[in-house]
C-alpha cells in the first residue's frame, strides 16, 4: 500500500514521516542511483541531495500525477545523471555506459533484508538479455518508451508488453 | 472498459516507472482509483520493483539518516556550536536514538509486511473456497437432474418409446420417455449426431390416421448438455413420436426428408 497518509504528514513538514519514509523508500532509490553511478560513495551524496530534495519540494508530489515511489525514481534518475555529468565524476569513471545494474546484482553477496536474495539472483541468471536491457532502460534508466525501442531495435509497439512479460518473470519468483 | 486487457497492456508498468507523459499518467492514476484490481496490480509491481532496486544498493543505508536530518536542520537555521565533548556525548546518544528508532521502524515494517502477507494469503484462499463452493453446488445440481432423470427411467407408470434411425441417418437412435400423468417428455437423444451450425432438432407428438404432426419442442442448446436429456411438456395423446432436422427457431411443420428418427407407442390404449 502506498502511505497516503504519511505522505500527507510530510507535505506538512513532519519530520517523523519523512524518517519513516525514508525508511520505506530510501534502500530502493539508492538501488538505483547506485545502478546509474556504480559508485558507492558517489550514490551516497546523491541519495542524501535526493532525500533533501523530497523534503523541500515535497508539496510538488500529486497522487493525481503518478505513485509516490514513481516520483522519488524521477528525482533519483535525475540527481544520479546529472553528477555523471560533473566534472568530478568524469574524471574518475570512464566507460560508465557499459554497465548496469545486472552488474551490481551479479558480483554483490550481502543483501538488505528486505530483498529475498535468493530469488533475485535466480531472477537473473533466469531471464534473458532482451529483459535485462529492458528493465534496465525503463526503470533504472528512465527513457521512454521510443527511446528505448530505438537503443534496442525492438518495435515501439512491443515495448511495453515485452517488458510486462519480464517483470511478470520477477513477480513470479519473488512471490513464493 | 475491459480490465484485465488493461492490466496485461504492460501500461502499469510504464506508469511505475514513469515513463508515461504526464496526461497518461493522470488518467492512469484515475483508473487506479476508480477499480481496486488495478491498484492491486500497481502495488503489486512497485513492491517487486523496490525489491529489485534494493537489491541494487550498496548496502543498506539507513545510518545516513541521521547525516540528512542533520543537513536539514543546518537549512532550517539551528546554529551548531564547535562540539564539546558532552555534546560530542549528546551527538552520540542521539545517534544511537537514531538509530534504536530506525531498527524499530524497520521492526513494524516487517511486522506490517508479514500482516500484509497474511492478508494476501487470506484472500487467495478465500477466493479458493469461492470457486470450490461453486463447483459443488454445480456437482449438486447435475447429481439432482441425473436422479430426477433416474427416477423417470425406473418409474414403472412412465412409457419407453424407442425411437429408431430413419432413412438419413440409420445409426440414430433416441429414447423417450413419456410420464403421462405429468404430461411430461424425457428425451434421451445422445444417440443423435451433433446438429449442424444454424440448425435445431425438432421433436413431434404424431397421431396417426389421420398423419398429424404436433410440435412439443426444440433439443437446444445440444452441443452443451452433457446428458443429452431434455425435459418437454406432452400433453398430446401420441401414438408416435418423430425427430427432424429444423433450422434455427424450428418450423410449423416437420420437413420430412430431414427426420432421424421415428418410433410408435406401443400398448397405444
Amino acid at each position: 500500500m502506498q502511505p497516503d497518509e504519511l505522505i500527507l504528514r510530510l507535505q506538512q513538514k513532519d519530520e517523523k514521516a519523512f524518517e519513516r519514509l525514508y525508511t520505506l523508500y530510501s534502500e530502493s532509490i539508492f538501488g538505483v542511483i547506485n545502478s546509474v553511478l556504480h559508485d558507492t560513495e558517489a550514490s551516497e551524496e546523491v541519495l542524501q541531495d535526493v532525500f533533501i530534495k523530497v523534503w523541500d519540494n515535497c508539496e510538488s508530489y500529486s497522487s493525481k500525477k503518478g505513485r509516490f515511489f514513481t516520483w522519488l525514481l524521477n528525482i533519483a534518475r535525475n540527481a544520479a545523471i546529472d553528477k555523471t555529468r560533473s566534472k568530478s565524476f568524469k574524471n574518475q569513471k570512464k566507460n560508465l555506459t557499459q554497465e548496469y545494474f545486472v552488474d551490481i546484482l551479479e558480483n554483490k553477496n550481502s543483501f538488505s533484508t528486505k530483498v529475498d536474495a535468493i530469488g533475485i539472483k535466480k531472477y537473473i541468471k533466469k531471464i534473458g538479455e532482451d529483459c535485462k536491457k529492458v528493465i534496465d532502460l525503463l526503470f533504472f534508466k528512465g527513457y521512454t518508451q521510443k527511446e528505448a525501442s530505438e537503443e534496442l531495435e525492438i518495435p515501439l509497439g512491443t515495448i511495453k508488453t515485452r517488458n510486462r512479460l519480464c517483470i511478470n518473470k520477477l513477480r513470479a519468483i519473488l512471490v513464493k | 472498459m475491459d480490465i484485465q486487457e488493461y492490466i496485461e497492456s504492460g501500461i502499469l508498468e510504464l506508469y511505475v516507472y514513469g515513463a508515461l507523459t504526464a496526461a497518461e499518467s493522470e488518467e492512469v492514476s484515475k483508473v487506479l482509483k476508480q477499480y481496486p484490481e488495478v491498484e492491486q496490480e500497481v502495488e503489486q509491481i512497485e513492491a517487486a520493483l523496490q525489491q529489485l532496486a534494493t537489491a541494487a544498493a550498496p548496502y543498506n543505508p539507513e545510518e545516513m539518516l541521521a547525516v540528512i536530518k542533520s543537513k536539514l536542520q543546518n537549512k532550517d537555521g539551528v546554529v551548531q556550536l564547535p562540539a564539546s565533548r558532552s555534546q560530542q556525548r549528546t551527538r552520540l546518544l542521539s545517534f544511537i536514538s537514531v538509530a534504536a528508532s530506525v531498527i524499530f521502524l524497520i521492526g513494524i515494517f516487517i511486522l506490517l509486511n508479514r500482516t500484509n502477507n497474511l492478508r494476501d494469503e487470506l484472500r487467495v484462499v478465500e477466493i479458493e473456497k469461492t470457486k470450490l463452493e461453486s463447483k459443488l453446488q454445480f456437482s449438486e445440481d447435475a447429481l439432482t437432474e441425473t436422479k430426477e432423470i433416474l427416477a423417470v427411467i425406473r418409474d414403472p407408470q412412465v412409457t419407453k418409446v424407442p425411437l429408431a434411425g430413419q432413412q438419413i441417418a440409420p445409426d440414430a437412435y433416441v429414447n423417450v420417455f413419456w410420464d403421462k400423468s405429468s404430461n411430461k417428455a424425457y428425451i434421451d437423444a445422445l444417440g443423435l449426431p451433433e446438429p449442424p451450425e444454424g440448425m435445431v432438432y425438432q421433436v413431434w407428438s404424431l397421431t396417426l390416421d389421420p398423419l398429424t404432426p404436433t410440435s412439443m419442442g426444440l433439443l437446444e442448446n445440444f452441443s452443451e448438455d452433457e446428458n443429452k436429456i431434455f425435459a418437454l411438456e406432452n400433453p398430446n395423446q401420441s401414438q408416435a413420436f418423430g425427430i427432424t432436422l429444423e433450422p434455427a427457431g424450428g418450423s410449423e411443420t416437420p420437413t420430412m426428408e430431414q427426420l432421424y428418427t421415428l418410433g410408435v407407442v406401443e400398448n397405444n390404449a
